[in-house]
């Protein structure tokens, strides 16, 4: 781990973890009050990809995501008291309550956009690397995005325009083989999607979207070679996705998927499986708690916060459609 | 003023090149934009200028590029993106409508697109279904976005640059036969959004008119002159913002209405427009107000129907004539405007 990540490092990105997985844990303990009336798409199990390639960019990126964004959201702004407000419709969220769940963006931490009809964000994100491409700069883009996504025309208009023009896009494909129900041998026409975009001339990378370390070490080769020599970057992460589509619960009894065993479960739970690999590389149980504790507080304030703040004032109606 | 005599498309390229001069993040972008045809001529001496980063055409792919100038508009670009024909666009609504109106407003303000979309619209001939359409009337009832349609060289030259200081997104529409009109323009006249004009002061008859209906509704204004029949012609410009004071204003005056819109006319602007003055000059109105528009039809290819598909000065020559329980007026010397015999201006 050491040649990867340094303690400090390691901490930051577990901490991350932490606050990502908390977050929707107590999203999942809250919901049922129907305090926060927006449908949430939990993340839980994605964790790591996120995290580990905001991780692996050079400040001054800029990120665009899906309606699955909370982890998102929260690497890159830390900001629970925004998160939680615009959970409960608050004029506390970055949004003023305009966004609830599917919108969450914080341009000021380089989350510009997240968008809740697939395959819509991945154009604005070549744009991004557009504008960065325009004003000389070798800053990237990311775009997070399922692997229905990819069945999309905006995709492939997408991919084809940032390889001609050589764009410093990153694509990153969490791929749980779910389309809401629907599983990828029904939906695909191609064996491998990397198969395909490598012919789009692409910087490739393939890792476990599960494992953390996997996570950041695969980004950080595909980032070094876009910074190295200009073109798009296609990142693939196979994840699994522990909740049902939309909504705080398991679905497993319903019948469109096998539940993993507890055993295989614990592999594919990013959290756990990091914080072994921090076990056996010299953290100690108590820096771990510690951080832990932290974001329990942390978290529950924010909770706290957002139900005290006030709703948008009937003016807010109106405001923000135009400048 | 300082006014020189231009067409409407080099008003186009003449606005484009003075805002790209201005701002070095302002560029044009599109199919065909920098191919030896410009886009009728509109994206003329644009490449030579300014060089391809900033003028130049794309993969044929409506919806990303769509998305791209969303993109590049919030990282702080200022992209101006041209489709030859309005139809092409619908293959970017998606982008338009789920995500360029919507994006400011989902970011609570934190984003502002300033972006502006150009859109050739209307007549050729023999255009049929698919080259033909003008749509004012589905972009502006989005929340979000700003529909503007220029009539005039200087409209086309002054809108256009306001167009694109403006911070929200705008869909710019320009009929296709306006493109050889000339006129005066004086490049230092700025024009905002939102504010009508009145082409012609009248006492008997108001007719709004949008785009290439405002050549229509001169040509029936000189016809009816003749027979004593004042119209009061006011171009819209602006379908969002709406200047409504000076359209019911002239209303309130004539007490007769026509809208001679460019479009459908089913749930259509003209049908916004006639709502609006009769909840605001119910007491004034003498009759109620008339519509004009496309047939509720698509457009046919062959001549004869297409000449009935749009409407023309005839149609409103007729609706004012029965406005005001007058016999209709031989129109067999009447020279009106076809492909073959365009007006050329000046307004």
């Amino acid at each position: 781990m050491k040649d990867i990540l340094t303690k400090e490092e390691s901490l930051k990105l577990y901490s991350k973890l932490v606050l990502a997985r908390f977050s929707e844990e107590a999203i999942r303990r809250e919901y049922h009050k129907d305090e926060m009336k927006t449908p949430v798409h939990l993340g839980i199990g994605g964790e790591a990809i996120p995290i580990g390639v905001c991780h692996a960019l050079p400040k001054g990126s800029k990120a665009f995501g899906t309606y699955r964004n909370h982890t998102l959201y929260l690497a890159l702004s830390e900001d629970t008291d925004g998160f939680f407000g615009e959970m409960y419709g608050k004029v506390s969220g970055p949004g003023k309550g305009k966004a609830g769940s599917m919108h969450l963006s914080h341009p000021e931490s380089g989350l510009m956009a997240t968008s809740a009809v697939v395959g819509t964000n991945i154009p604005l994100a070549v744009g991004a690397a557009f504008a960065n491409a325009y004003r000389k700069s070798d800053d990237i883009a990311v775009v997070f995005f399922g692997d229905g996504s990819v069945e999309e025309g905006a995709f492939w208009e997408s991919l084809n325009f940032a390889s001609h023009r050589r764009l410093r896009i990153l694509f990153v494909c969490e791929d749980n083989q779910l389309a809401i129900h629907t599983p990828a041998k029904s939906r695909q026409g191609f064996k491998s999607i990397r198969d395909v975009v490598r012919a789009f001339n692409c910087h490739m990378g393939h890792g476990n979207g599960s494992d953390l370390l996997d996570v950041v070490q695969t980004a950080h080769s595909v980032v070094k070679n876009m910074r190295e020599e200009a073109g798009p970057g296609f990142l693939h992460f196979d994840y699994f996705r522990f909740l049902e589509h939309v909504g705080p619960r398991e679905d497993f009894d319903a019948g469109y998927r096998q539940k993993p065993t507890a055993e295989e479960l614990q592999k594919l739970d990013p959290l756990k499986s990091f914080e072994s690999v921090l076990l056996e590389n010299g953290c100690t149980r108590e820096e771990l708690t510690q951080i832990d504790e932290h974001m329990r507080i942390k978290i529950d304030q924010s909770i706290e916060n957002a139900r005290k703040a006030p709703f948008p004032s009937p003016e807010e109606l109106r405001a923000d459609v135009y400048t | 003023m300082n006014a020189k005599i231009m067409t409407f498309r080099d008003g186009l390229s003449l606005a484009t090149a003075h805002e790209m001069e201005a701002d070095p993040n302002v560029f044009i972008f599109g199919l065909d934009v920098p191919d030896h045809k410009r886009i009728f001529g509109s994206t003329r001496g644009l490449l030579e200028k300014f060089g391809p980063e900033r003028c130049f055409g794309t993969s044929l792919a409506e919806d990303a590029m769509t998305g791209v100038a969303l993109g590049a508009a919030i990282s702080g670009l200022r992209p101006i993106h041209v489709h030859i024909r309005v139809d092409f666009m619908l293959l970017a609504v998606n982008q338009i409508v789920n995500m360029i109106s919507n994006l400011r407003y989902m970011s609570g303000g934190q984003l502002s697109v300033p972006l502006v979309i150009r859109a050739v619209i209307g007549r050729g001939w023999g255009q049929s279904a698919q080259h033909s359409k003008s749509l004012q009337s589905f972009f502006a009832h989005i929340p979000g976005l700003k529909v503007v349609m220029p009539t005039t060289p200087q409209d086309a030259y002054s809108l256009l640059r306001t167009s694109v200081r403006d911070d929200n997104p705008i869909i710019f529409l320009e009929h296709r036969w306006l493109y050889d009109i000339e006129g005066e323009v004086d490049e230092s006249l700025a024009i905002p959004l939102g504010q009508a004009a009145v082409r012609k002061e009248g006492k008997d008859v108001t007719v709004l008119s949008t785009s290439w209906m405002n050549v229509e509704a001169l040509k029936a204004q000189e016809v009816l002159a003749t027979r004593g029949v004042n119209l009061e012609l006011i171009d819209v410009r602006s379908i969002y913002p709406l200047d409504e004071e000076t359209l019911i204003q002239s209303v309130k005056k004539t007490g007769r209405c026509i809208v001679a819109d460019y479009d459908w006319t089913y749930c259509g602007f003209s049908a916004e427009l006639a709502a609006r003055i009769h909840h605001r000059c119910f007491k004034e109105l003498k009759c109620p107000v008339e519509r004009l528009g496309f047939a509720p039809t698509p457009c046919p290819t062959t001549r004869p129907l297409e000449n009935l598909f749009y409407p023309s000065a005839v149609h409103i020559i007729r609706t004012v004539e029965k406005m005001l329980e007058m016999k209709p007026a031989d129109l067999s010397g009447e020279s009106f405007y076809s492909y073959e015999h365009k007006f050329k201006g000046p307004f």
